[in-house]
């Protein structure tokens, strides 16, 4: 065990430090406006010209080949500094592991380099009306047709879908075919004739979310990522990344807590003191859960379902988190503009996106625990 | 970066646990209760365990938190009676840091058990060659011979507590830094036991919800039961790697030595109540029975949540390591 940093990561670091502190901006508002959204772009873009977009990819992508470790360093200077959440999230985290994995060279050649540099934003479309925690019971079509596939069907919980370019998601390919073995992963331009979008605005107000409505939407054979009939299982490359490192890494939580802190320093209240302690030791304990699983990364072992664990982690302290810091500014936290009650209905979200966390618990149980499945 | 144990250390843990496995059964545990001879004791002696802190020059193998980490852990995995934590992993260290060669070399052959301020008795002082005892900021020496030893029934029965007066003793040192980290020691060591004591009672506890069946179905099927141990297992998880933490902190003597073993004996504490709870609830009636095992664990795990700093306790202290003046 060595809890050091090289000398290179350390380098590393520092640059990453310096220039986050001297670029990152504040309060560009929100991502459900016009403005709000294309300043995120434009940061987006600022990170990419330096370097900082998707520091782990390959160069060839527009990454610099940074290891996991790096990547870890890099998220932690990136809170710390205060930089605003990325709107490439659904690209750069949830698409691109997938497309790693079971994309083409020519997919990948085409889509990664245009999602580092925020040219292409993606939205995920996998929820429906009827397919929230079941999502394998989505029931929008994937019609085969010569020289492609038609879609239809609407998907909905998109969060960003308004502004995003292009959207990633299962469809049903196949309705004889067992439900798990009859999806069909698709990336589909959200210009193309037949696609409608409809954002609404999530719990904060802010219009985030969109509904996504297919109309024989024509895709061609180029736009399916991996092979038809197979998407379950590409669906689940994207899940152990989202539940776990890559998605919420502990850098955005140590730094929340160090703002919890402060907070609790300016308006000292020995009743939440405790509190404030748990979220700390919470967010510590994540980060703690998070090196010796990056040690394993390296070792070359998979994650899998042990990503539930993580998602119960940070999903839970996030919220712990800011119930501390709401008890701690009192009447004071009701105002709609301060950061804590918007991070804190942000957070409430955190429970239930991404697999609720009642879902967690039983992949937990029967894949980690080995507890026999549910009779149906 | 390197956040795992060696391999040295894994095969460490592996030859404790097969050891325990072989001679620590829940009937040894058992047969402790009355009978002071521990074949497993024994063995891990044999194995050069019982003093692998001890540095090499006085017999032991020099061997520090990070060696110990999972040694302890299994030895709370097999509710191991005896004082493996309070001699191996807080006595000896603190008289190798405090005592001349010729003490040492007095004191590092025998059982040694230690009372540090603030817990109200000791471990197998009837057995012990020497007790250890920290007063006013010193530590001092017992001969058992010179004491009055009066047994203590603890709530585990495998655990042989005592209250331990004399007239005599020797001072050994007044080093308030080595007492400390002697503290820090003590409450890292219950927290690697605490993981180990967590798990096996989740193990247990599937095993048996496996097994057992009701309405017509493995009652581990029912989400209910799912979710519980769901719950028990992260907080396992999570404090896991802040007791491993802590061992680097502590084989380190890194600064912050005293928030990462709060931190780590808070959150082993909460997981090992939780596991505990857990394993009686997914049970049932037969966890309550005293002829079923579970309650070897689960005893441990009460015990040694209380001691050496509760939950509460280091959350105190991380409170004023973290928050400063603003807390009071």
């Amino acid at each position: 065990m060595d809890l050091r940093f090289t000398d290179e990561e350390e380098q590393f670091r520092a640059e990453a430090r310096a220039w986050l502190r001297a670029h990152a901006p504040r309060d560009l508002g929100s991502t459900g406006t016009r403005e709000g959204w294309d300043a995120h772009v434009a940061w987006e873009k600022q990170l990419y010209a330096a370097g900082y977009a998707v520091v782990a990819w390959p160069r060839a992508f527009g990454g610099r080949d940074a290891s996991i470790t790096e990547w870890l360093i890099f998220e932690e200077e990136y809170y710390l500094a205060g930089a605003p959440p990325r709107v490439t999230q659904n690209g750069i985290f949830l698409l691109a592991p997938a497309l790693f994995e079971y994309g083409t060279d020519e997919q990948k050649a085409r889509l990664l380099p245009k999602m580092a540099a925020a040219e292409t934003l993606w939205a995920q479309g996998w929820s429906e009306p009827g397919a929230g925690s079941d999502l394998a019971a989505v029931s929008s079509t994937a019609r085969r047709v010569d020289g492609g596939w038609i879609l239809s069907g609407q998907k909905t919980w998109s969060t960003r879908g308004i502004f995003c370019h292009a959207l990633h998601g299962l469809f049903r390919s196949d309705p004889s075919a067992p439900r798990h073995k009859g999806l069909t992963y698709f990336l589909v331009p959200l210009d193309a004739p037949g696609v409608r979008v409809r954002g609404f605005a999530r719990l904060d107000g802010d219009l985030d979310f969109a509904e996504v409505f297919f109309d024989d939407v024509l895709v061609s054979d180029r736009d399916v990522l991996g092979q038809p009939g197979d998407g379950w299982r590409v669906a689940m490359a994207t899940t152990g990344s989202e539940r776990g490192l890559t998605l919420r890494s502990p850098g955005r939580f140590l730094a929340s807590a160090s703002r919890l802190i402060d907070l609790y320093r300016r308006t000292p209240d020995p009743r939440v003191a405790d509190e404030v302690v748990r979220a700390w030791m919470d967010a510590r304990a994540y980060e703690l859960l998070t090196l010796q699983a990056v040690t394993k990364l390296v070792d070359g072992a998979a994650l899998g379902a042990s990503s539930s664990v993580h998602k119960l982690a940070w999903s839970e302290l996030d919220v712990r988190l800011h119930e501390a810091a709401l008890a701690l500014l009192g009447p004071h936290a009701e105002l709609d503009d301060g950061a804590w009650i918007k991070g804190w209905q942000f957070a409430l979200a955190g429970p239930i996106y991404a697999g609720t966390n009642e879902i967690q618990k039983n992949v937990i149980a029967e894949r980690l625990l080995g507890l026999p499945k549910e009779e149906k | 970066m390197r956040f795992a144990f060696t391999d040295e250390q894994q095969e460490l843990a592996r030859v404790t646990r097969e050891i325990l496995t072989r001679e620590c059964p829940p009937t040894a545990v058992r047969k402790a209760w009355t009978d002071d001879h521990l074949p497993a004791w024994s063995a891990l002696t044999a194995a050069g365990i019982v003093n692998m802190t001890a540095p090499e020059r006085f017999g032991g193998a020099g061997a520090n938190e990070l060696d110990l980490a999972l040694v302890l852990e299994e030895a709370g995995r097999a509710a191991l009676p005896g004082p493996l934590a309070a001699h191996t992993a807080v006595a000896i260290p603190l008289v190798a840091e405090t005592c001349d060669d010729a003490t040492c070399d007095r004191l590092l052959g025998g059982l040694l058990v230690v009372q540090l301020e603030g817990m109200p008795f000791v471990e197998s002082a009837h057995r012990a060659r020497t007790i250890l005892v920290e007063k006013h900021g010193e530590l001092h020496a017992i001969d058992p011979r010179d004491a009055t030893i009066e047994m203590q029934r603890s709530v585990d029965r495998a655990r042989k507590l005592a209250t331990v007066t004399s007239r005599k003793t020797t001072l050994l040192s007044s080093d308030r830094e080595a007492l400390r980290r002697a503290h820090d020691r003590a409450a890292f060591a219950a927290a690697a036991e605490l993981t180990g004591l967590a798990r096996a009672m989740i193990e247990r506890t599937v095993e048996y919800v496996t097994i057992r069946k009701q309405f017509g179905r493995a009652v581990g099927s029912f989400q209910a039961v799912k979710h519980m141990l769901a719950e028990a297992h992260v907080a396992v998880e999570l404090a896991r790697p802040c007791v491993h933490r802590a061992a680097y902190a502590l084989a380190h003597r890194e600064p912050d030595a005293p928030r990462d073993v709060s931190l780590a004996k808070a959150l082993a504490s909460d997981a090992a109540h939780l596991a505990a709870k857990t394993a009686l609830q997914c049970h049932g009636a037969i966890g309550y029975s005293f002829e079923y095992d579970l309650h070897l664990w689960m005893k441990r795990a009460w015990a040694l949540a209380a001691a050496h700093g509760s939950a509460a306790d280091h959350r105190t202290r991380l409170a004023h390591l973290l928050l400063g003046e603003a807390h009071v």
